[in-house]
């Protein structure tokens, strides 16, 4: 559905030392640096999928969204989704897809959210039953009926993220970019969020896109990541081969009371007075422990294993971000 | 089509959530109204001026207050500038209209909802003010209605100059300096500081020419009468020229913005 063969996008920026000097050569030469924001990223999403685009900040993610969405205009290499160029044919395409930036609204402030959704419904043009419906079970998916008359300017963040969705999803569009859809929320308005796009997903076999830097969203919603870093792709694939790949080792912590020396063969991670902590890689964690009681007094044991963030942060460290 | 007249009308009623601004307006209009009939008391009991009556100054001064909202010149949509420094303009562009109708139906609505919550006060008191300090009715039928067409084509053009100022805000790190050059001369030339009659002969040759003093000036004179009804129909054929020539200039430089657009970050 969505296929995008190498895409490359360069920012000029412009290029300044501070203080008074600098400012004012400026007025006869500007120098100018290129920053290659997307750098030859290739890859194809099929219909129904859910998509998790992850990286750094400054790693080209919003970029990427902001092609595919046909907002920007790649330097060279295509963007098609369903065979459309977005940016050629933007007014044409953007009626298929809905958008949401979590860092902007796209809600009219001073105007109750109902008003705002029947305006959404002039500009898209809905056929009545079909925005009743979409409304409807909207609503009720995310239980709105009691904020859909009070002015976006009085909601809170996580309800108004709400709205955000259901304001991206009433023309039925087949694909939904959600760009940090949870930053900013608590643990609750989180969970209902993913609870909810899954469900979208699932009902309507809507294709999403999804960038975050929340690494439980992406573990609760999508089974395919795309890694990007300075530009350029790194890693795409199911999140378990991720997690194989890069995430295979365990953490042990061990508690003592006093520790004179550490036994031989050991990966320390982190050593405070009272605890330690050990990367167990592959060596048998039963070992380490029986190694550990013959120097000093274990109180208690703890084995962690490696969460999506760190495996996130390796990845980082091996492409040197 | 439908989607740009129900945002005319969500603007529309949007703005006529701002009652204390009205109020406020209201009151600054009637000392502005007070002092300018002082003003031109004490000029004209000096002087006279064949180009304009006393009583066409006075009334020209009373209509200037009561549709400031719709004609004035300094208005800048926070809105938008800020759509344009944050970003968020990013969300229009993933939407299925044009953006120039869009902002330009968003500004003319302001102008709009502002001037509906103030005018008719104003033009009350003007009615009922003591001889010769008030707001005389319009010189006859005929000037009435063209005065109605000839400021609300006033609004549509002046929207028009307004969105090209909001489109090369797009080219600018901050949008101050272009607002305050261009509204600055707009507001000499098209009458807003002293009517068009009142100014020098050769700036009142130059004005003719240009698209500002169709903005309110010829309106109000021709109300009063001050224009004649030929003078009007033909400053009302040069308004429909003028609103198709600043729109489709506006048009072009938005979409040259807009290909050159690159929303950074975020």
């Amino acid at each position: 559905m969505i296929e995008v063969k190498h895409l490359c996008k360069t920012f000029r920026v412009l290029k300044r030392k501070g203080g008074i000097r600098a400012t004012l050569k400026t007025f006869i030469k500007r120098d100018y640096t290129y920053i290659k924001a997307v750098d030859d990223v290739s890859f194809s999403i099929k219909k129904g999928e859910i998509v998790g685009y992850i990286g750094p900040n400054g790693a080209g993610k919003s970029t990427t969204i902001k092609m595919l969405t046909g907002i920007l205009n790649p330097d060279s290499g295509s963007v098609r989704v369903g065979g459309i160029d977005p940016f050629k044919d933007r007014k044409k395409y953007v009626k298929n897809i809905g958008v949401v930036f979590g860092q902007k609204s796209q809600l009219w402030w001073d105007i109750p959210v109902i008003d705002s959704f029947n305006l959404l419904r002039d500009i898209y043009k809905i056929d009545k039953e079909e925005y009743e419906k979409n409304l409807n079970e909207l609503v009720s998916l995310l239980k709105l009926e009691n904020i859909i008359n009070t002015p976006v300017r009085q909601l809170s963040l996580g309800q108004r993220m709400k709205c955000e969705l259901v304001a991206s999803l009433l023309h039925s569009p087949s694909i939904l970019f959600l760009d940090e859809p949870t930053i900013g929320l608590d643990a609750v308005s989180k969970v209902a969020l993913r609870k909810f796009i899954k469900d979208i997903n699932q009902r309507k076999q809507v294709t999403i896109i999804l960038t975050t830097h929340d690494m439980s969203d992406i573990e609760a919603l999508s089974n395919r990541v795309i890694v990007i870093g300075k530009g350029k792709k790194l890693y795409d694939g199911s999140l378990s081969k991720l997690k194989k790949d890069f995430g295979n080792s365990k953490i042990l912590e061990i508690i003592y009371n006093k520790l004179d020396k550490i036994p031989e063969g050991i990966d320390v991670i982190k050593k405070t007075n009272n605890s330690i902590l050990i990367n167990i890689g592959d060596n048998s964690s039963s070992d380490i422990i029986a190694k550990f009681v013959k120097v000093c007094e274990v109180k208690d044991i703890n084995i962690y294993e490696d969460n999506i963030d760190n495996i996130i942060l390796k990845l980082y460290k091996e492409y040197n971000l | 089509m439908i989607g740009y007249l129900s945002y005319f009308k969500v603007r529309l009623i949007a703005g006529l959530q701002y009652k204390v601004s009205a109020i406020a307006g209201l009151a600054t209009a009637f000392f502005w109204a007070i002092m300018f009939c002082c003003i031109y008391g004490a000029f004209y009991s000096n002087a006279t001026i064949p180009d304009m009556s006393f009583k066409a100054i006075i009334t020209y001064t009373w209509l200037k207050q009561a549709f400031l909202s719709l004609t004035y010149m300094n208005d800048r949509d926070s809105e938008i500038l800020n759509s344009i420094t944050d970003g968020t303009v990013a969300y229009e562009l993933a939407r299925p209209y044009n953006l120039f109708s869009w902002w330009y139906i968003k500004i003319l609505a302001h102008k709009f909802s502002a001037a509906f919550l103030k005018f008719l006060p104003v033009i009350l008191v003007g009615l009922i003010m003591p001889k010769p300090y008030n707001l005389s009715l319009p010189n006859s039928f005929p000037s009435f209605i063209l005065f109605v067409i000839s400021l609300i084509l006033g609004a549509v053009l002046l929207c028009g100059i307004l969105m090209i100022i909001h489109s090369i805000a797009f080219f600018t790190i901050n949008h101050k300096g272009i607002f305050s050059i261009s509204t600055n001369v707009m507001m000499l030339l098209s009458g807003f500081v002293i009517p068009i009659p009142l100014l020098p002969n050769i700036v009142q040759k130059l004005t003719f020419y240009l698209p500002f003093r169709l903005l309110s000036d010829s309106s109000y004179r021709i109300y009063s009468g001050n224009i004649n009804i030929p003078d009007a129909i033909f400053d009302i054929k040069l308004q429909l020229i003028w609103i198709v020539i600043i729109i489709v200039i506006g048009y072009l430089i938005m979409n040259k913005a807009l290909k050159k657009v690159s929303v950074q970050g975020g």
